[in-house]
């Protein structure tokens, strides 16, 4: 079996880029990190498929042997579609994430900071702010009460905006996008 | 009985698709639900009595032969997993319809919740049938991206954060798997595992060492198999209480099976046998010593989850028929025990506000039933005979006597050790939460509470002085399965052991695949 070089070493560099990404505390990050390596895996299927060659339809003057293997292609497209139904995932979530924090890294787990600590007192009674309920539906708009709230950033950035420019309808429209997207993950 | 097979994969997934549609028809929704996965549970039970009695079955799917079209295979194994995992989901799905009318879902439904939940129920059955090691590939992904779904259910910040470690270790868990295909497919040129079975011999030894290692590696993290479990305890508590119990009893086994599969069918000579009981002895230990230290029920059965993945990995190492006999049914055994304790802490959550043992007490007075429910099944996970638990691990224990190696030996002895630890830190919740009185709670001390912290910042939960109904019968109901695991353990036994004979060597696998003999044709693929 021989092997592309080139294929070879596009492979190797993603898988580095993208686990060194993925090692990331950011969100967003461990997102391309998490893309790199899904590309980097696809790429060895179609390494391992073996030498290229031509479209594999029986026909006569073709050989079994001049024939691309499809099977890997089958595998990588079935991979792609994999991989993109769970960035869009990571996608919503790094979004719910930055509604609710304003930032989009990866906290360390409470307790095993309690833990490593040794804080043995019996634990702090809770803010209401940080505790409410966000569970279902319309209740999951209390949660978000103290985040950042868009439109009135917007509507602020729109009044300096048209103090200094003259073009207010863009941040209208940008308005409409941003309730859309509310809406979107609200449901 | 051929068309039996693909139903238990085809019932959930078009019954997803239905409930998807009633989204706005709760009542409706939850209907559909429950009557699918009753009629997987029956399906499954007739597959099994099926395989039992007669020929495992084999279908090809689409009608194409074996080595180029998918297969899924239904043997001994592979049917008792589908009806336990179906008896289980089942049961957490009427406990989550339960909490889901007490709680008032009614006005805000989650309506996504139900179609998910049997999606991942697709995935889960899937995987058990999949003949086909890229087909388990898929069913692995349809059911761990419906668990990331139902993980970060609501949306909370807590959630998000453990969603995100469970993510990101599960992705990482498929690119080793989906890499370790790759690389399978480059060496043998095939994906049908029994085709792999047969080729594999003819690989060097040292390759087929690389590939056996990243195919465990892939499957011992879904496993939760040290060191690779340390994402379990942090990102299962925080889910709902009816998804933690399903995650907890299903998910893990899927990975465990997994590697059934991998010892016995693709790889199944003796190399990496001692390695595996060297980690399945981690495994116990670390994961005992971690839910020792545990103020949090839901984080204390977290880590004893991933201590008693530690059994079934000391069966499947032996690397004989009764110590995989053994371990599948202590599989069966831990699915129902686990998810019960899960179920049964739903309720104490409900019914004390909290699932810290600092907070909790005077349970027992408060609600009997819940202290019956929550104390046969922590009897049951802690070996005390006659439970099922005690027949599972006198069965690890015989199969590793007759291994007889010095590491079996030391197995045994780590394995009674990690028992009653585990009836420790059981018997702890329940001294502290059900024992003693609610007056008693401020200002306690005690030796059991020395050495035990907990985020100051813990969950908290609206007390309720109702349980519902159909949560206390679907946990009862529970209850009485794993009480039943004891008195049917001999039918339940020697299926489980039918089935490890079958798993002794790849020939029987190959055989109902192939009947005819493996084809040559076809080998030119990788060459």
């Amino acid at each position: 079996m021989s092997v592309s070089l080139v294929l070879l070493i596009v492979m190797a560099v993603l898988y580095a880029c993208g686990i060194y990404l993925m090692l990331e505390r950011s969100m967003t990050r461990v997102l391309l990190g998490f893309l790199l390596v899904g590309n980097a895996t696809n790429l060895l299927i179609i390494i391992m498929a073996g030498q290229s060659g031509v479209a594999p339809i029986v026909e006569d003057g073709v050989t079994v042997d001049e024939m691309t293997d499809p099977l890997p292609q089958a595998l990588i497209l079935t991979a792609i579609v994999i991989t993109f139904a769970v960035s869009a995932f990571l996608l919503a979530l790094i979004y719910r994430s930055w509604r609710i924090e304003q930032d989009d890294d990866v906290d360390d787990d409470e307790d095993d900071v309690a833990m490593r600590l040794g804080d043995t007192g019996v634990p702090v009674e809770q803010t209401d702010a940080a505790s409410v309920d966000t569970e279902f539906g319309i209740r999951a708009e209390a949660a978000i009460t103290e985040a950042r709230n868009l439109e009135e950033q917007d509507e602020l950035a729109a009044a300096e905006a048209a103090g200094l420019s003259e073009h207010p309808q863009n941040d209208d429209k940008q308005n409409v996008d941003n309730q859309k997207t509310e809406k979107g993950a609200a449901e | 009985m051929n068309a039996l097979v693909p139903l238990v994969v085809l019932i959930p997934l078009l019954g997803a698709a239905l409930a998807l549609i009633l989204g706005r028809r709760p009542a409706l929704q939850r209907i559909v639900t429950v009557l699918v996965l009753a009629a997987v549970l029956v399906v499954g039970v007739i597959l099994l009595i099926v395989v039992d009695t007669g020929e495992p079955l084999v279908v090809e799917v689409g009608g194409w032969a074996a080595p180029y079209g998918i297969v899924l295979i239904v043997d001994r194994l592979a049917a008792l997993m589908v009806v336990v995992s179906a008896a289980v989901l089942l049961a957490v799905l009427v406990f989550s319809v339960g909490q889901g009318l007490a709680d008032g879902h009614d006005e805000t439904p989650v309506s996504i919740y139900y179609p998910t939940y049997l999606i991942l129920a697709t995935g889960v059955f899937n995987a058990f049938i999949a003949g086909d090691l890229f087909n388990l590939y898929v069913g692995f992904e349809i059911l761990l991206v419906s668990s990331y779904v139902l993980i970060t259910l609501g949306g909370t910040q807590a959630r998000i954060r453990a969603g995100v470690t469970y993510i990101v270790v599960s992705l990482v868990s498929s690119m080793f798997f989906l890499a370790s295909i790759a690389m399978i497919y480059g060496a043998v040129g095939t994906v049908n595992i029994a085709q792999i079975s047969t080729r594999m011999a003819e690989i060097p030894a040292d390759v087929q060492i690389l590939l056996h290692v990243m195919l465990l590696v892939g499957f011992s993290i879904k496993a939760a198999v040290f060191p690779l479990s340390f994402w379990l305890p942090d990102s299962y508590p925080t889910a709902p209480a009816p998804v933690t119990a399903v995650f907890a009893g299903l998910l893990t086994k899927v990975g465990v099976y997994s590697i059934i599969r991998t010892e016995t069918v693709i790889f199944p000579g003796p190399e990496l046998n001692p390695a595996l009981m060297v980690v399945a002895l981690l495994t116990m230990v670390v994961g005992v010593l971690g839910a020792v230290a545990q103020a949090d029920i839901k984080r204390l059965l977290s880590f004893t989850l991933v201590s008693h993945i530690g059994f079934m990995i000391l069966g499947v190492s032996l690397g004989s028929a009764e110590g995989t006999a053994a371990a599948i049914y202590y599989i069966v055994h831990h699915i129902v025990v686990q998810t019960t304790l899960f179920l049964a802490t739903g309720l104490i959550e409900r019914q004390g506000g909290s699932t810290s043992i600092n907070k909790l007490g005077g349970l027992l007075a408060a609600s009997p039933v819940i202290a019956i429910l929550f104390f046969i099944p922590a009897l049951n996970l802690g070996g005390i005979p006659p439970f099922s638990g005690f027949i599972g691990k006198l069965a690890l224990f015989e199969a590793s006597a007759a291994q007889g190696s010095v590491l079996a030996y030391i197995l045994i002895g780590a394995g009674a050790l990690v028992s009653l630890l585990t009836l420790y830190a059981l018997v702890r919740v329940w001294n502290l939460a059900f024992w003693r009185g609610a007056d008693e709670v401020e200002g306690y001390q005690s030796e059991l509470l020395t050495n035990l912290s907990e985020a100051p910042h813990g969950v908290k939960v609206k007390k309720s002085r109702t349980t519902p109904r159909l949560m206390i019968a679907s946990t009862g109901a529970m209850v009485a399965l794993g009480v039943a695991l004891t008195v049917f353990a001999g039918p339940l036994y020697s299926i489980a052991s039918r089935a490890g004979e079958n798993l002794e060597g790849p020939s029987f696998y190959v055989d109902i695949v192939f009947p005819n003999g493996v084809p040559e044709i076809g080998s030119e693929g990788s060459e």
